[in-house]
């Protein structure tokens, strides 16, 4: 973890640039692909600057074709290559969710170990940025109930930094979600140095007594912010960063459950089936008789993710005054 | 009999090559006829067939140096393992979902082959997508400057899928040292090619930017000359060759397919004679590699190894179900 050493401010998008970047001259393994990540450096330029740097070999703008983007990057692992393989948009994956599910996440229980695939796949999920039905998805969900995968989503920069170079480490494929409404939103201090998260940790990002605020992403912000107005009127919520979908830190949910009584878990994926849903069954089974008033989901409604003209995208999207008001309902319970 | 023309020798082939790819063609039907016996006595749920496709599988598979170069195959592809380096007995454990099947541990269907011992790179069910892994093995060697060339291996309806489409603009855009081989048989289980493929499966080739060769899939000697032209250019850095080798399956398309269906007795029975394994057979007895005794023993000896190999496997043990929990992950312990 971090020590006291130098850090730097900077953004989300800006620090998974550079720990990528800084990572691809540690290590010659390490190779990028995807869709405009060469010349134009991808399109929320997580990549730019890199075909100058590490040239065509390392940094390959491939066909459009995401499945052949997962396939191709199936094989560089199996070769003991570590690619990264860029999604660029996470509403465009699903050309590649047989490769992902049915091969990636397979490879080493279908072999008994015999095959590993280290292999990062990055894509930019979320909505909040005017993007629409494709340009606004959470696809957590989907990957996260397929055994063979771990699904993280950074919500900060120190995070996206240590959660990064934990998946570049990793035996066995890993999406690594970014909240693209957080690239240029979020800032923070990032050490210097380099750095792991372990996955399957989340994180306690507010400390508090009162209600138990389960969330990750653009949420987490919201959450926080939430939190910090009814700090104001003497009610102070706990907020649990997941950080890690799969696999899943429900010890640190129970331990906070545990204490406060109340717990919510709030996420911008539609709420059916969502990872709220597992987050609260778990609660449920195992943490009954700590509880104090009902589990609250605040998930988004059963329609596609999400409508376009500004007044459908707020609607759609929980804000901070629609979390404080479900917050307080839950304190107040 | 008659002193034939020596085909093999301009190809590079020695004796000993001639006699060892002969006894893998004789291991795959052996293997055959025993897997589909015990499919019929109810000692293995599963099969996949592999009889008619002998010459296709070996004489391709035979163009590739084992140890170096990879392979990516379908699940027909059992004569094709056995050129990489399978035993019959790994080929029954994997047909019992025995524990020390190399392929899975008993964790797939038979026919899902795999193992890193002999650089076959694990396969699944759903059609074609191993051309793509083969497609970013390629471009791995080939970012390594390795000279090592990978080949893939489906059927003509694997041409159908967008995997395989992915992965002939790859090969073809970064000139990648990958072989595609299709062993069309003219059925995609019930389908016949005439609705899987406009045209010619090779003539797609063109389209993608490498060249495309037909050949007659019952003929070892045509199957390697093809393929091993391919892996050459493949070797030299001159990028990937698609090559179709026309060939017919004998059985049903699995264990669980009944081919009265869609095809009949009579189309059977004419594919039969042309079954690469006579031919062979008679092309080695005319230029005096085998004669009839020798015929007999090899035959007798495959058919021995086969029966022993499958014998070992159907006695060993089943995998605990205690482990069935492991390699989910390297590093995450699951319930």
């Amino acid at each position: 973890m971090t020590g006291g050493g130098a850090t730097t401010e900077k953004n989300v998008v800006q620090t998974i640039h550079d720990t990528l970047f800084e990572e691809m001259k540690r290590d010659d393994r390490i190779v990028v692909l995807g869709e405009d990540v060469g010349a134009r450096g991808g399109v929320f330029r997580v990549t730019h600057g890199f075909l100058k740097e590490f040239g065509e070999d390392r940094v390959i703008d491939t066909p459009l074709d995401e499945c052949l983007i997962a396939g191709v990057a199936i094989g560089l692992a199996v070769d003991d290559m570590r690619p990264v393989a860029e999604f660029q948009f996470a509403d465009f994956i699903f050309p590649g969710f047989n490769q992902i599910v049915q091969e990636a996440a397979r490879f080493r229980y279908r072999s008994n170990g015999d095959f590993g695939l280290p292999l990062v796949m990055r894509a930019p999920y979320g909505g909040g940025v005017h993007g629409a039905l494709y340009h606004s998805q959470s696809i957590e969900a989907f990957f996260a109930h397929v055994p063979g995968l771990k699904v993280v989503a950074p919500s900060t920069p120190h995070d996206a930094k240590g959660m990064l170079l934990q998946a570049l480490d990793d035996p066995d494929p890993v999406l690594y979600l970014e909240h693209k409404k957080t690239y240029r939103l979020i800032k923070g201090e990032v050490p210097d140095e380099r750095y792991t998260i372990p996955f399957g940790k989340a994180d306690v990002k507010r400390e508090g007594s009162d209600v138990t605020c389960v969330a990750y992403g653009l949420m987490l912000h919201l959450c926080l912010e939430a939190a910090s107005r009814l700090a104001g009127d003497g009610i102070e919520v706990e907020v649990i960063d997941l950080r890690s979908i799969y696999p899943l830190d429900i010890e640190t949910v129970l331990t906070s459950v545990g204490k406060t009584g109340k717990v919510m878990i709030v996420y911008e994926d539609n709420k059916f089936l969502g990872v709220g849903a597992e987050v609260a069954a778990q609660v449920a089974e195992r943490a009954m008789f700590d509880l104090d008033a009902p589990i609250v989901r605040l998930g988004a409604p059963h329609v596609p993710a999400m409508p376009y003209a500004p007044t459908l995208e707020h609607w759609f999207l929980a804000d901070a005054d629609r979390i404080e008001s479900h917050m307080r309902k839950v304190a107040e319970f | 009999m008659a002193k034939g023309k020596d085909r093999h020798t301009e190809l590079g082939l020695k004796e000993e090559d001639l006699l060892e790819m002969y006894r893998i063609m004789l291991t795959a039907r052996f293997c055959d006829e025993r897997q589909w016996a015990l499919n019929r006595m109810g000692k293995a749920p599963f099969v996949v067939p592999v009889s008619g496709h002998e010459a296709a599988q070996v004489g391709s598979g035979w163009a590739f140096e084992r140890g170096k170069d990879v392979f990516c195959p379908y699940y027909r592809d059992l004569a094709l393992v056995l050129v990489a380096g399978f035993t019959p007995r790994d080929v029954f454990l994997g047909l019992f979902g025995k524990v020390d099947d190399p392929s899975s541990g008993g964790r797939q269907m038979p026919a899902h082959w795999g193992s890193r011992k002999h650089n076959i790179i694990t396969g699944s069910s759903p059609i074609a997508t191993q051309t793509l892994h083969a497609a970013g093995v390629a471009l791995a060697k080939k970012l390594k400057k390795s000279d090592a060339v990978v080949g893939t291996w489906f059927g003509e309806g694997g041409t159908s899928e967008g995997d395989w489409h992915g992965a002939m603009n790859m090969a073809g855009i970064h000139k990648l040292p990958l072989v595609l081989v299709c062993e069309n048989n003219q059925y995609a289980i019930s389908v016949h090619e005439s609705k899987q493929v406009a045209g010619r499966v090779y003539q797609r080739a063109a389209g993608y930017g490498m060249p495309g060769f037909e050949g007659d899939g019952n003929d070892v000697l045509e199957s390697y000359r093809l393929t091993k032209e391919a892996v050459d250019r493949a070797r030299a850095g001159e990028g990937p060759t698609l090559i179709e080798l026309r060939t017919y399956r004998f059985y049903s398309h699995t264990s669980d397919d009944d081919d009265r269906t869609y095809r009949t007795k009579e189309e059977v029975e004419e594919a039969k004679r042309r079954d690469p394994i006579p031919s062979f057979e008679n092309y080695l007895m005319s230029v005096g590699v085998l004669d009839t005794d020798k015929v007999a023993e090899l035959r007798e000896e495959t058919k021995t190894a086969v029966s022993e190999g499958a014998a070992e496997a159907e006695a060993a043990d089943f995998p605990d179900p205690a482990t069935a929990t492991k390699n989910v992950y390297a590093d995450l312990e699951v319930e």
